[in-house]
């Protein structure tokens, strides 16, 4: 378990509100579930605000409890349950590097000393131009393309140090670099060509 | 090698388009119809027939687990629940069969919840997966579109069916817990009995699948169960996706018969170890929470559920984590520890405390702070975790463990030696 607690009261708005995108976004979510199933839309509504306001807020968590008819501490159960959920700001582009033993093997550890390097010395310190933080993950689930880390929402796979460091300053250039692998093969197959499906394909 | 026409994730790469006109081309889709006029227990029959056992790591005869659903729809309503929580380190199988191959996995959906009496199904997919349930959403409206599915669509059965996604838990891939985090709660196991098969999302019979175990679904019922249950070996039979990562030169997914010897699957498939074979230390083979297995079972053993399961480890979900001699293998475990530690949802005493304990001390291990008989106690703790805990999480937790003292205890003493050696200089 990590332990995980609103940001201080002094960092929190003073209201929440989806903007009108979202609210049609959150409207299908709800209606994704049966009459008086409501709760269920509660992870993807947390997510929508999220991504709307880059963190989960106090007054955030209030309006989808309201919303939704649960009580506060419900929503507040999930929102530090779920460690997808920011419950701090983060850089305009967060930076996860999954570090768990598939990608420890082939070297998760020179992907985090770039992120030191090109973003700031501890995870969840924003870098000073604002606009990244990094964090250290649990597995990603890429682990044939490992190392690999995600930037919003694409995965970033088949790093090494120096391409991490790469794909940073492309980043910060204003660049969207191209998901995926890193080292030229199209997604899971073996480098240089697939051994099976290769009459299919 | 398996053949490729008997292969059925046929687009697993994503060389080909993921849409609903090449997946037909592909064989998706292909007269539906008349696999649901089989009715649902003879689908039931078939999938029992065809030996096929759970793909998410449990290796639960699916046909079974199927026919625990009450055979008639009472005043509660059936659900079909897959789970697409993909989380177990190594594994990335079900990743390939949603962002390429997804409308397999809508039409097993399908056909599954019918052979249910279910008219909805939810899939539940780990919130790091955005582009990939983008692209599965992308296939459940085209298949609606198309009136493949949906209420009155071209079979006749009312089938819905939702995108769902998590927020980064682990935990959720354990099916009660997954019903919960559906629930919209916090992702903790519940006690079974009952079993979601009686009473499971919103208190109603529900299943709880693997993406893979649903998708082999209807190709299994098009081909027969014959075909199925004549791949690989008895009571483990069939097609499983690997995921081989680690230590080989071309780490990647593949689709294999069960059974494949482990040394073929790596040298065929992912270029073999690097360095060669010889400089095998060690091999996960069902992902993170199977025993490690050393180089001389590795040599000669099978990848099946019951191959494994004699070596004392498992098959899991295929995933093979391989580990050269370059590898510090008391951190490689270490880390696993901390990612157990980091996972556990905190219900159960034993799972809570006991994961960061088992972390504590393998960090020291690692570094050799340590005694040879504090390895005797690690090993009793982690005997006292398993089998303590609501779910198997906690067992996942002590297996690697377990399995490197029994593999590697001289290692863990060399370091402890090795340490009381400098520290006396």
């Amino acid at each position: 378990m990590s332990l995980r607690r609103l940001a201080p009261d002094e960092m929190q708005p003073q209201s929440f509100a989806f903007n009108a995108q979202n609210e049609a976004r959150v409207a299908r979510e709800i209606a994704k579930y049966p009459a008086g199933r409501q709760a269920s839309a509660v992870i993807a509504m947390l997510w929508i605000g999220q991504e709307q306001e880059g963190w989960v807020t106090k007054p955030m968590i209030e309006a989808i409890a309201a919303r939704l008819s649960m009580p506060f501490i419900r929503v507040l159960e999930v929102a530090s349950f779920y460690t997808m959920f920011n419950l701090i700001p983060v850089g305009e582009h967060l930076v996860q590097v999954c570090t768990t033993t598939p990608c420890w093997l082939r070297g998760s550890d020179d992907v985090v000393a770039a992120c030191k390097k090109h973003i700031a010395e501890k995870p969840g310190e924003i870098s000073p131009d604002g606009k990244f933080s990094w964090m250290e993950v649990e597995c990603l689930g890429a682990c044939v393309n490992a190392p690999m880390l995600q930037i919003g929402k694409d995965f970033y796979e088949d790093l090494d140090g120096p391409k991490t460091e790469a794909l940073l300053e492309a980043v910060r250039s204003g660049e969207t670099p191209k998901p995926g692998p890193q080292n030229g093969r199209r997604s899971s197959e073996p480098m240089g060509g697939p051994v099976a499906l290769k009459e299919v394909q | 090698m398996l053949a490729d026409k008997d292969r059925i994730f046929t687009n697993l790469y994503g060389f080909g388009d993921p849409g609903l006109e090449a997946a037909k081309k592909r064989g998706a889709w292909d007269n539906t119809k008349k696999l649901l006029e089989l009715g649902p227990s003879e689908i039931v029959e078939q999938i029992k027939k065809s030996g096929l056992r759970g793909r998410g790591g449990a290796g639960f005869p699916t046909g079974l687990k199927w026919s625990f659903m009450p055979k008639e729809v009472k005043e509660r309503p059936h659900y079909l629940v897959v789970n697409a929580d993909e989380s177990e380190p190594g594994t990335c199988k079900d990743r390939d069969i949603m962002r390429h191959d997804p409308h397999i996995l809508i039409e097993g959906c399908m056909v599954a919840s019918f052979a249910m009496r279910a008219h909805a199904c939810y899939i539940y997919v780990r919130g790091e997966f955005i582009r990939e349930r983008e692209a599965l959403q992308r296939a459940v409206d085209e298949a609606y579109a198309a009136r493949l599915i949906g209420k009155n669509n071209v079979h006749g059965w009312d089938f819905d069916l939702y995108v769902h996604h998590g927020a980064g838990a682990y935990i959720c891939g354990e099916e009660t817990a997954l019903l919960e985090s559906l629930e919209g709660k916090k992702g903790q196991p519940r006690m079974k009995p009952p079993f979601p098969a009686n009473v499971g999302l919103y208190g109603c019979p529900t299943t709880v699948n693997n993406v893979e175990s649903i998708a082999v679904g209807p190709t299994i019922l098009r081909r027969g169960a014959e075909w199925f249950a004549g791949l690989g070996r008895p009571n483990n039979t069939g097609t499983k996706v690997f995921c081989i990562s680690g230590h080989v030169n071309k780490p990647c997914n593949v689709e294999e018969a069960m059974g494949i010897p482990l040394k073929e699957l790596i040298e065929k498939h992912a270029g073999g170890v690097r360095g060669g074979w010889d400089n095998l230390l060690a091999v996960i083979p069902g992902g993170s929470s199977v025993p490690l297995l050393p180089k001389s079972i590795c040599d000669e053993v099978l990848m099946d559920f019951d191959s494994l399961k004699a070596v004392q480890s498992g098959l899991g979900t295929a995933a093979v984590i391989v580990m050269d001699k370059s590898t510090d293998v008391v951190k490689a475990i270490q880390r696993l520890s901390y990612f157990y530690k980091h996972e556990s949802c905190g219900q159960c005493t034993p799972c809570r405390e006991g994961t960061g304990w088992m972390w504590r001390v393998m960090t020291r291990m690692q570094k050799g702070q340590s005694t040879p008989a504090e390895i005797d106690l690690l090993y009793e703790v982690t005997k006292q975790v398993e089998g303590h805990t609501i779910c198997a999480l906690g067992d996942a937790a002590a297996w690697p463990i377990q399995g490197l003292i029994r593999h590697f205890r001289p290692e863990l003493e060399r370091r402890m030696a090795e340490r009381n050696k400098m520290a006396a200089e």
